[in-house]
């Protein structure tokens, strides 16, 4: 039985829904014993939500020498110190920006062997697949380091239940802050708050939204659907959308279960951020668009007539 | 200041890519500047502006990686160092061993800006093994840098839009992303004088490196299928609306 370890991230006091796939990668079907890393007293607010995943251990990390979280090395250092402390073989994380990161500084540090962005990963062999230029290919990596992390795209890996109890144990770190970088302000959004890749379902605009207030007409019919809008780069380049909920190469890499792109043509740059989606469906206008070459179903319509009939379709079948 | 850059030279994102054998690419493909170091040669040389200094381009690639170094100079950097490799691909731990001793073997960094990945292997991760066999600090996705005495604030965006502010002490390695700055279009006489900056070619040899000894290796390469065509739902916005609800809860099963 391996130790693996995983990387919580939490959001509002709660446990991110992307973990829970990750944390049953670790777990492997049982063949290994789960730690999961939280810090700043968060354990207690997350052990309920990782144990139902087959987490057995959660680490409550802390450090009387530096801010962990505003510190990125600290941070590092200390997930380090209670992986050499648990003997912990191999450490999973979820590729986001912040995670990506900490899971780099972390490599550094264990002198570790990193792939960020794997769709699959198989820790007993150490190898992985992720995508190699833009979407465009799988590449097979084989980790050869000692240490090894894995950082693997949100929702790719489904969550499987496996409940058991796990424990609390306090690890503190002897990490004291270098000072050479540091946090100093967290400048909240003007706009809604939305982390994209916590979504299931995703209904992104294109450049034919033609305008911010339009995009209304998308989060009618995604609120319905449970689910988050997004947008193309033509789009946010326009202004009619913030680059936080930008898809596709420069902007997030989503996968969600569901993947509604209005007016989207489908260029490689944005099929690169959403390719592994499980189910794509394209609104356009036009029969020619490259999108419809490459996705499940085409509705073949202007988006101002037909995304308003799905919201009112799904509002009666929700009736 | 002493600047360096880290450039790579890419296929083009919308270049057509063939597999060829377990774990190679056809190169013969339109390849480019890695436009993320793109955002990395434009902070270069608009903050050399500001402090006097040079930038100084470090690729490592084959021969005709030559093409991106000249374009990387056409775009304001000063002079270059090609390191010349018969590898396709190199791991992220051999990489920055050969940047740090190419870097090294020229002057002092004050500096380091590169991509904050490439767009062929997307590793994200050299910066961070490049900042560590310096023994400096880095960050990375920055979309805001200003420069201070001793230190710089730099600006990165966490998940839910969030802007995280950070400060950091030079010297650095700063990984860049849209948003950064707006990279120049070199115009012909940036071209023209880019031919006559000076490029320093050093084979990858003589810095005696193991090229088998990195942390991770390319097993095989295999080109993804697209999906294939759509299923087409015509119709009025109603029908078709309808039609999708139905495919959705219970061919799909995803409502």
């Amino acid at each position: 039985m391996s130790k693996i370890g995983v990387l919580i991230e939490m959001s509002e006091n709660a446990v991110k829904d992307a973990n829970f796939g990750i944390i049953t990668a670790a777990r492997a079907q049982g063949s290994n014993e789960v730690f999961a890393f939280t810090i700043n007293g968060e354990a207690v607010d997350c052990k309920d939500a990782v144990e139902k995943y087959g987490v057995e251990k959660v680490v409550d990390l802390s450090a009387d020498g530096a801010d962990l979280k505003a510190s990125p090395d600290a941070f590092a250092q200390a997930i380090a110190d209670a992986i050499n402390h648990f003997e912990i073989e191999s450490l999973l994380g979820i590729s986001s920006t912040v995670g990506r990161d900490l899971m780099a500084r972390t490599a550094i540090i264990q002198d570790a062997s990193l792939v960020l962005d794997c769709i699959e990963v198989d820790l007993s062999a150490a190898t992985v697949i992720k995508s190699h230029f833009s979407g465009k290919t799988f590449a097979k990596i084989k980790l050869n380091g000692q240490f090894k992390i894995y950082g693997i795209r949100p929702n790719v890996i489904e969550a499987q239940s496996d409940a058991c109890q796990a424990e609390i144990v306090a690890f503190q770190s002897s990490v004291t802050d270098s000072g050479k970088l540091k946090v100093v302000e967290l400048k909240k959004s003007e706009s809604d708050i939305v982390d994209l890749t916590e979504a299931n379902i995703i209904v992104t605009g294109g450049r034919p939204l033609e305008s911010e207030d339009n995009f209304g007409i998308l989060k009618a019919c995604s609120d319905l659907l449970g689910g988050a809008v997004g947008a193309s780069r033509a789009a946010v380049d326009a202004g009619y959308a913030p680059h936080h909920i930008q898809v596709g190469q420069t902007g997030k890499t989503v996968s969600p279960k569901l993947y509604i792109g209005c007016g989207i043509s489908g260029s490689v740059q944005h099929f690169a951020g959403m390719k592994t989606s499980k189910i794509i469906v394209a609104i356009n206008t036009d029969k020619d668009a490259p999108i419809l070459g490459k996705c499940d179903y085409g509705l073949i319509g202007d988006l101002f007539e037909v995304v308003p009939a799905l919201t009112a379709e799904l509002k009666e079948s929700q009736a | 200041m002493q600047v360096y850059v880290c450039v790579k030279h890419v296929p083009d994102t919308a270049a057509n890519i063939v597999v060829v054998g377990e774990n190679e690419f056809n190169e013969s493909v339109k390849s480019v500047v890695n436009p993320y170091d793109e955002y990395a040669i434009e902070e270069a040389v608009q903050t050399v502006k500001q402090t006097g200094g040079e930038v100084v381009i470090i690729t490592i690639g084959k021969e005709e990686a030559i093409a991106t170094v000249r374009s990387a100079l056409a775009l304001g950097a000063d002079r270059a160092i090609f390191v010349k490799t018969e590898a396709q691909f190199l791991d992220s731990s051999l990489t920055s061993k050969i940047l740090k001793k190419a870097i090294e073997q020229d002057g002092s960094p004050d500096l380091i800006f590169m991509g904050k990945q490439s767009v062929d292997s997307e590793g994200m991760q050299t910066h961070y093994r490049l900042a560590a066999a310096f023994d400096m600090p880095v960050a990375t996705e920055i979309i805001e840098f200003k420069l201070g005495e001793g230190k710089a604030v730099v600006v990165r965006e966490i998940d839910g839009g969030i802007k995280e502010v950070s400060e950091i002490t030079t010297p650095c390695v700063i990984g860049t992303t849209k948003g950064l700055n707006e990279p120049r279009y070199p115009k012909l006489p940036d071209i023209l004088k880019a031919k006559k900056k000076e490029v320093k070619n050093i084979d990858i040899a003589e810095f005696g490196e193991d090229l088998n000894s990195g942390k991770n290796e390319l097993v095989s390469l295999e080109l993804i299928p697209d999906r294939g065509a759509a299923k087409i739902i015509e119709g009025s916005a109603q029908e078709m609306a309808k039609q999708l609800v139905t495919i959705l809860k219970q061919d799909e099963r995803i409502l």
